[in-house]
């Protein structure tokens, strides 16, 4: 017969249920409502620039480009969020948003590749914003509320811009990653702090 | 005058606790030390509320399971229970009280307290 496992072990496991439970109840906080209104505002700069390119590789460019500037921001004020929330961006709730968002966007990477070597340009602006859009549908499962309804927004301009005539898709980038941005950032600083 | 040696009983856990006979029944919370009715307090607590579909799901549990535990914290004033409408869908939502939170942190003390003990003796 086997001997009762020892108090100490089962209140160690007790503490580890407990704790468990409350990081998967618990939300991801930290995303940063005043980090996407900066977003915002430079992927508005990024559109303007980018429809004034006489080719289609230098418009790619300008707007790989504003996605590193855009990633260089987000991620700066989501770690200060995150810390000014003590909100773990690594684990918990944190650790399965991130999974979650960055899935689709590596599959986004992926796409650019295939669709720029097809000479597919018209359907990138709709093929991004889709997957950014389903990024935060999935990751804000783990997030507050406005966070997936974002998502649902982002996909809509994506689908507009990929069933649409192609000279609607610089208008569908504006409008998703500027207008979409500043939008549901001044929801989110406003009813979640920053 | 009491004689010395003799057991003190307390409602608390106190510091020193030697042993692992320091761990009375009488002391433990079990209204909480059930595994889904922890579940069920340690959830809210991190949560200003929850539906009951969102309880059921985060615990993995069946409705009727759910239902009886959620009935005794309720009966406890451990939690709240709001019903409504959203829709023509009936929602149930749970909150934790404050003697709710105070049971869990007492829960929360007796374990580091009986971990403690364990290692000291």
């Amino acid at each position: 017969m086997a001997s009762p496992r020892p108090l100490h072990d089962r209140a160690l496991d007790n503490l580890r249920y407990i704790r468990q439970t409350m990081e998967r109840a618990g939300s991801f906080t930290a995303v940063p409502g005043w980090g996407q209104i900066a977003v915002g505002a430079t992927a508005l700069a990024a559109a303007w620039v980018a429809a004034r390119q006489p080719t289609p590789e230098l418009w790619l460019a300008t707007w790989l480009g504003e996605a590193i500037v855009a990633l260089a921001i987000g991620g700066w004020t989501m770690v200060r969020k995150a810390y000014a929330v003590d909100d773990p961006i690594l684990s918990g709730p944190g650790r399965r948003f991130w999974l979650s968002f960055l899935t689709p966007m590596a599959v986004g990477g992926l796409l650019t590749v295939v669709l720029y070597r097809a000479g597919l340009w018209h359907a990138l602006p709709g093929t991004w914003l889709l997957l950014y859009g389903t990024g935060f549908v999935t990751g804000g499962a783990f997030s507050v509320r406005v966070v997936p309804v974002m998502g649902l927004c982002f996909m809509i301009v994506g689908a507009v811009a990929l069933l649409g005539p192609p000279a609607w898709g610089s208008w569908c980038l504006a409008a998703g990653f500027g207008g979409l941005h500043i939008a549901f950032g001044g929801i989110i600083a406003r009813r979640y702090g920053g | 005058m009491a004689k010395s040696g003799a057991v003190r009983k307390t409602d608390t856990v106190a510091p020193p606790l030697r042993g692992e006979r320091a761990l009375r029944a009488a002391e433990l919370d079990r209204l909480i030390h059930e595994r889904v009715r922890l579940g069920i307090v340690s959830a809210l607590a991190v949560n200003d509320a929850l539906t009951f579909n969102e309880l059921k799901a985060l615990l993995k549990t069946t409705d009727g399971n759910l239902s009886v535990h959620a009935r005794k914290l309720e009966q406890a004033q451990y939690i709240t229970c709001s019903k409504s409408f959203a829709g023509r869908i009936p929602k149930t939502e749970y909150r934790l009280t404050a003697s709710g939170r105070r049971a869990l942190e007492r829960y929360l003390d007796h374990m580091e307290a009986l971990i403690r003990a364990t290692r000291q003796g």
